[in-house]
């Protein structure tokens, strides 16, 4: 019953988090005639994605932990 | 000449199409229209050099063609080369120590109190990937692709799809993706069999006695191991001037893990090695990252920081310190810092060595690389526009890698030498993009 309860109120904690979060989101950003600044090339998030392709596959070789940027997939067998 | 009236011939029926179907599109610019048709390309070839160890040469390929407003092709080829040392597992000794070659041909022989090297590695690897995203509508946009890797011993196969869809004037833009990956390990020399000890030739008295030892510590066939990745994103615009992203990601894998090219030194009460055995790694590994960037854009450049968590049921963590700060110097020229601190523990069955006169683990590896380890990164990188939005950049790196002892008592002579160097690493690059 008391684990039932601490489920409850852990799920209601993680919803108001998460209702909170995306009222928050709402509230954020800009208006679209305001985005010249985040629309600038090197803004972009993929703005040198051979640096990081490049470094995601050394740091994979050569690391335990991979990925979190983008989907890390599986690989090489790298040494 | 003849060329560019065509394409504006195009551009002007596109427009004019465009404009049927959404009066709003008239306000396009034609030469918008025809540059969202053309190609992009990115092509870099990469050196990176270990201190006495591994060198490699990377040459990678990106080529994006836009097809309208709603539709990306996203190609990629790389080819990257290797050769030189890599650290074996074993510990280093006061004699000199011989070990049988992955092959089982030849052996190799290393230095009284060196890091044990093998210097078996030369490989010619090969990875082609396809992206395709299509916007759906203004709300909704999907990504779909394939992607192969190929080397001597190693091939990989793998599908990704994702949805993202964007709320609030375009400011919030969630993101759900999704990969499936499909190795296949065929190893030189074949599998070793889980905490075999290595046969070496000075045992036996024919090449044929050897040959049969050898071949008990191998198993037939190939392995494969099946990977599954799901992401989740927010980017979220913060002000005009910065913007956030933050991922969560899990991933389940799935099969063959162990290094089939580590060992392990058993070693006596006197840190004296008796015997190198074959590593061996569990066959699953569920692991968690999350991932936080914030990236701002400046008067005069732009800034990143971002951090990563990551955790697995192997109890290996690791958390990810990571900038890039871009200064223009000009308005075509362009310096750039890049700082990387990398902090790791240990996997739960990671160990430096085994002692003989305890029992067998499960499992077990002493390869560095899922031990304790801090790592940095430094790297400086300069790029200058050209004309006709062709760019150019210079990048120099210098990466550290400090494994350190997850604990263990180091016994007998094994304290005499260093058991856990530090790999330092240049990586220089050059990239072209028009």
């Amino acid at each position: 019953m008391k684990n039932n309860l601490i489920r409850f109120n852990i799920k209601a904690g993680l919803a108001i988090v998460i209702l909170t979060g995306l009222s928050a989101c709402s509230t954020l950003g800009v208006e679209p005639w305001e985005k010249d600044q985040l629309a600038r090339a090197d803004m972009a998030l993929d703005s040198e994605k051979l640096d990081m392709a490049l470094d995601d596959h050394i740091y994979f070789s050569k690391e335990g932990t991979s990925g979190g940027r983008s989907l890390a997939g599986g690989g090489c067998g790298c040494n | 000449m003849q060329l560019t009236q065509k394409r504006n011939i195009a551009g002007a029926i596109a427009m004019a199409s465009c404009s049927l179907i959404n009066p709003s599109a008239q306000a396009t610019d034609l030469n918008d229209i025809v540059k969202s048709d053309d190609w992009k390309v990115d092509a870099a070839i990469m050196y990176y050099g270990e201190q006495d160890r591994v060198q490699a040469a990377e040459v990678i390929g990106n080529v994006q063609k836009s097809f309208g407003d709603s539709s990306l092709l996203d190609m990629k080829l790389v080819v990257d080369s290797l050769t030189g040392a890599s650290a074996s597992g074993a510990v280093a000794q006061d004699s000199s120590q011989t070990f049988t070659r992955p092959s089982g041909n030849g052996e190799y022989t290393v230095n009284a109190g060196e890091t044990p090297l093998d210097d078996t590695f030369h490989d010619t690897r090969v990875q082609l990937s396809a992206n395709w995203m299509e916007v759906l509508n203004p709300d909704w946009t999907l990504n779909v692709g394939l992607n192969g890797s190929t080397e001597f011993d190693y091939l990989s196969l793998g599908l990704n799809a994702g949805l993202e869809r964007s709320f609030n004037k375009n400011n919030t833009i969630v993101a759900l993706s999704g990969a499936f990956t499909q190795d296949t390990i065929d190893a030189v020399g074949g599998r070793p069999v889980a905490l075999s000890e290595m046969a070496l030739r000075s045992q036996y008295d024919t090449e044929a006695a050897f040959q049969a030892a050898f071949d008990d510590t191998r198993q037939a066939g190939t392995d494969d191991k099946q990977t599954i990745d799901l992401m989740l994103g927010v980017t979220q615009n913060i002000n005009r001037y910065w913007l956030m992203q933050a991922n969560y990601g899990i991933s389940n894998v799935s099969g063959y893990m162990t290094d089939p090219y580590k060992v392990l030194s058993q070693v006596d009460n006197s840190g004296t090695t008796q015997t190198y055995l074959y590593e061996n790694r569990p066959e699953d590994r569920l692991k968690h990252s999350v991932f936080v960037m914030a990236k701002g854009a400046l008067d005069s450049g732009v800034v990143d920081f971002s951090y990563r968590y990551s955790t697995d049921d192997w109890d290996i963590s690791s958390h990810t310190l990571e900038t890039h700060y871009r200064y223009y110097l000009s308005p075509s020229i362009y310096a750039q810092i890049h700082l990387r601190y990398y902090q790791q523990q240990a996997a739960n069955f990671y160990q430096p060595f085994l002692l003989a006169d305890e029992p067998l683990p499960e499992f077990a590896s002493a390869d560095y690389r899922i031990g304790d380890m801090t790592a940095y990164t430094v790297g400086l990188k300069f790029g200058q526009r050209l004309s006709g939005g062709h760019e150019l950049s210079y990048r120099l790196e210098y990466y550290q890698q400090n494994p350190e002892n997850n604990g263990t008592e180091l016994v007998g002579q094994l304290s005499q030498f260093e058991q856990f160097p530090a790999v330092k690493a240049i990586v220089a690059q050059v990239s072209y993009s028009f």
